[in-house]
């Protein structure tokens, strides 16, 4: 069989434009300023060799002359050691809603839903929620402890966890108030600020259930787990064990790669299905207990305030919920034609069963196509072909999960629950597109 | 196949099944150590409801304030009802009647601004959570005698103690009684286990259903640029750019992506000292730009651009003082470790940009 090189699909180096003589001066002598302006104009005339023939009315210019990257040598291997997204990608970062909070440590950063695809967050684009700043922990420094009800109270170093047994499980991560600012009324643009405390990722970790086992924890007495973070917060929730033993892991890794600081490297908790708070960041310590211990951001916060004045307290499951990413608030339809509706449903009692999809806000709705895999606790991915004519549109996406449950309408939520309650706004997300092009987020009534 | 490996790869088919249920693998009980008594003192700080956990120690009132006032009013205000650096934690709107019934009954009413003492139902979260986390720039560095006295003063700041008070271990329990919203927390609801029951349910319809579909809310063009030019926001070329939303400059496409990347390149010509600000607790109180309880380093660099002033910020950083800025205070930070503080002498007196 002939070589690749004799197939002619490998290009010649560029600098086979080169004669050899310059060639050897210069790996004998480096580059000077004299061969710099040599190897320009070599550079030059095999540019203008291969120069754009003249363009005929029918023929794009980008095709017809050859832009600068494709007549010049692309830049080397690890200039960026860490790589980076395109400098053409600029614009999709995590963002803060001003105003939503008084400071930048005890806040809030939001992903870029309506730019990303399928069903995995960037590590980089993963929203923040901080409640007294993040740290960066040196993981040899690191320990976590497990104590309460428990033969033997335990201390693991990272190295340690690093040698048990590991799974890695896609799950999603939503806050408990993603779309708490949405209650009451219409009050942010684009699908980034309203359901942007949701990401998802690939976690590796040792599942708690083994970490209990091997301190032998007290089964007949023991409901609940206190976990605590290392940062100045020492953030602490209370854990239902039930979920602990079932599928929660003591993570390390994200996406392939260690944690990243902003979500709690070296360690954190990752409790499936249940709000991002419960999650906790740089993981010291595991108590097992008997009665639940009302930390600050299970009696301040993280309580839902329901019409008759009572707060419901340790609201941790995140119910069904799906949201369009694109077209989405704040963006433009450019022209008539097909387009791909597309967004993410989830569950945190199960998976997927079934997404609709609705363009006339409600009163009529067709299956979406879900993109596999469909795993529990983890984003799905669903597309619906769409012809847009012009016409006003209202957007709208419903989930059923694998135990039956549909996602409510607004009004349907807000029935029961009234507008005051801040966390699990899992209503169903109305687009309004205009007859411009431009789409809006709106409530229906 | 080693033995371990298999024993391990068993755990692990077992385990979805019934998880804590499996035999260990083999060897894994050589991984983690017994912690000493000293390891679970320095860490199990938690207090429960029921107040195990809690260690001995008392505080009054009066004592609570004057740590207040110079730890504690710098953010959250001398009586606790600061909304500056967050939401107020006492106002006076607590009644008997609420102390009465252990139901704070202007919960139901929008217009009573919800703060920290209205909802906490339980005393010991107050003393946790104080103890572990504040003050936010230096947390864990109250002593428990310290953390009674300031519980004392939050609850004398909501008519639930008199000035005369005294919090101790042996009177939380009956303090406990007089909590506020003791009464005002539910646990009837579906959303602590997955198997939950769900009070909310969604429609099946899928064709002519009978909703409401007029818009009753949507965002008015005035709050269209409340969170920035959305152009600058979305992908900004493909299917959906962003709207521009940023009025009065005539524009009607987004910045050139060159223009944009040339701008997210530009690398500041000086880098602030990072570590040694978190590390010295300075960023609880000052940002890099702007006001926040001290003034923005920004302002801060511009006003000592010159070397010569190193000395007298040394002394400042070390030893407080106030009345340059405002009456706020500087407390003193003797803690800062010399390196530390050198390399945020250079910076802040470098005058480079
Ligand atoms: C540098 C500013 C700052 C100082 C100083 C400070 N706090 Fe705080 N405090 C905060 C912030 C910010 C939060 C909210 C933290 C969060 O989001 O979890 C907070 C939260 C609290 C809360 C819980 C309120 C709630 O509803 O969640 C209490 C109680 C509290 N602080 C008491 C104190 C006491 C007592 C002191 C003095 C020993 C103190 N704080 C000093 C900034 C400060
Ligand atoms: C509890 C809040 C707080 C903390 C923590 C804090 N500062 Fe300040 N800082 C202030 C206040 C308030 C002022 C204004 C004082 C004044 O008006 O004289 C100030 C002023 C300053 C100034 C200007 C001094 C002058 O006289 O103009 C410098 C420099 C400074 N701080 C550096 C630091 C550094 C470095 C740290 C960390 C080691 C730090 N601060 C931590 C509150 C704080």
């Amino acid at each position: 069989m002939a070589s690749d090189a004799e197939q002619g699909q490998l290009q010649p180096a560029p600098e086979s434009f080169l004669s050899k003589d310059l060639v050897e001066d210069i790996s004998r002598e480096g580059i000077n300023p004299g061969r710099r302006s040599l190897l320009q104009s070599a550079f030059a005339a095999a540019a203008a060799s291969i120069a754009a023939p003249a363009l005929m009315a029918d023929d794009d210019p980008d095709i017809v002359n050859l832009p600068t990257w494709t007549r010049s040598l692309g830049k080397p291997v690890v200039a960026n050691p860490y790589g980076q997204p395109s400098p053409y990608e600029a614009n999709i970062v995590r963002r803060q809603s001003p105003g939503l909070t008084r400071t930048d440590q005890s806040s809030v950063s939001f992903t870029p839903l309506q730019n990303l695809f399928g069903m995995i967050t960037p590590s980089g684009l993963h929203f923040e929620r901080h409640h007294q700043g993040w740290v960066d922990i040196d993981p040899r420094r690191h320990r976590l402890m497990i104590n309460g009800l428990v033969d033997t109270p335990l201390v693991f170093t990272m190295e340690e966890l690093l040698r048990m047994p590991s799974v890695s499980r896609i799950h999603f991560l939503e806050c408990g108030a993603n779309t708490g600012l949405e209650w009451g009324n219409v009050a942010v643009p684009t699908v980034q600020y309203s359901h942007g405390m949701l990401s998802a990722s690939e976690f590796t970790g040792v599942p708690v259930s083994l970490l209990l086992e091997r301190a032998g924890f007290d089964r007949k007495r023991a409901t609940v787990l206190l976990a605590e973070g290392a940062d100045g917060s020492s953030m602490t929730r209370t854990i239902n064990l039930e979920n602990a033993l079932d599928d929660a892991l003591v993570a390390y890794g994200q996406n392939g790669e260690m944690l990243r600081p902003e979500n709690g490297y070296p360690l954190r908790l990752v409790v499936p299905g249940v709000q991002g708070v419960s999650w906790v960041k740089w993981l010291r310590r595991l108590e097992v207990g008997d009665k639940p211990w009302a930390t600050k951001d299970e009696v301040a916060h993280y309580v839902d305030l329901m019409p008759d004045g009572t707060h419901r307290q340790y609201t941790s499951i995140q119910e069904a919920k799906s949201v369009i990413t694109a077209p989405s608030g704040g963006q433009k339809l450019l022209k008539q034609g097909y387009y791909d509706i597309t967004g993410l449903a989830w569950s945190g009692r199960g998976t997927v069963e079934k997404v609709e999809v609705s363009v006339d806000g409600g009163r009529n709705w067709r299956p979406a196509r879900l993109e596999g895999p469909i795993l529990p606790k983890a984003l799905t991915r669903f597309h619906c072909d769409w012809v847009w004519q012009g016409e006003e549109a209202l957007l709208q996406s419903r989930v059923t999960d694998s135990t039956g449950y549909i996602q409510p309408s607004r009004a349907q939520l807000v029935a029961v629950r009234g507008t005051r309650s801040i966390y699990h706004n899992n209503a169903i997300q109305t687009w309004q597109v205009h007859a411009d092009g431009e789409v809006h987020n709106v409530q229906l009534g | 196949m080693s033995s371990w490996v298999r024993a391990a790869a068993l755990w692990l088919c077992t385990m979805t099944m019934t998880s804590w249920a499996a035999p260990l693998p083999e060897g894994l009980a050589d991984l983690g150590r017994v912690a000493t008594e000293g390891e679970l003192a320095a860490w199990d700080i938690d207090v429960r409801p029921d107040f195990v956990g809690l260690p001995p120690g008392s505080g009054d009132v009066w004592a609570g304030e004057e740590i207040w006032l110079a730890q504690c009013a710098s953010c959250h205000g001398d009586f606790g009802d600061s909304n500056e650096i967050f939401a107020p934690l006492v106002l006076g709107n607590i009644t008997e009647e609420d102390i009465a019934t252990g139901r704070v009954a202007s919960l139901t009413d929008p217009a009573v601004t919800r703060t920290t003492l209205m909802k906490v139902p339980t005393l010991s979260t107050l003393w946790d959570y104080i103890y572990r986390a504040m003050p936010w720039n230096a947390p864990k560095s109250l002593s428990p005698d310290e953390v009674y006295a300031l519980v004392a003063y939050l609850l004398n700041l909501g008519y639930v103690v008199d000035d005369d008070f005294v919090l101790s271990d042996t009177n939380m329990v009956e303090t406990q009684a007089r909590m506020p919203n003791r009464n005002g927390m539910s646990l009837d609801h579906g959303l602590w286990s997955v198997t939950g029951a769900p009070d909310v349910s969604g429609s099946s319809c899928t064709a002519d259903c009978d909703v409401a579909v007029t818009v009753t809310s949507s965002l008015p063009a005035y709050a269209m640029n409340a969170h920035g030019n959305l152009a600058e926001q979305v992908r900004d070329w493909g299917p959906y750019p962003g709207l521009w939303t940023e009025t009065g400059t005539g524009r009607e496409t987004a910045a050139e992506p060159e223009q944009l990347a040339a701008a997210s390149a530009v690398v500041e010509a000086v880098v602030a000292p990072e570590a040694a600000l978190n590390a010295g607790g300075c960023s609880g109180c000052h940002q890099m730009a702007g006001q926040l309880v001290g003034p923005g380093f920004d302002a801060i660099r511009t006003k000592y651009a010159e070397q010569e002033r190193a000395a007298y910020l040394r002394d400042k950083i070390v030893n407080g003082g106030a009345g340059v800025w405002g009456s706020m205070p500087m407390p003193p930070m003797p803690a800062l470790e010399e390196d530390a503080l050198q390399q945020i002498l250079a910076w802040l007196t470098s005058g480079e940009e």
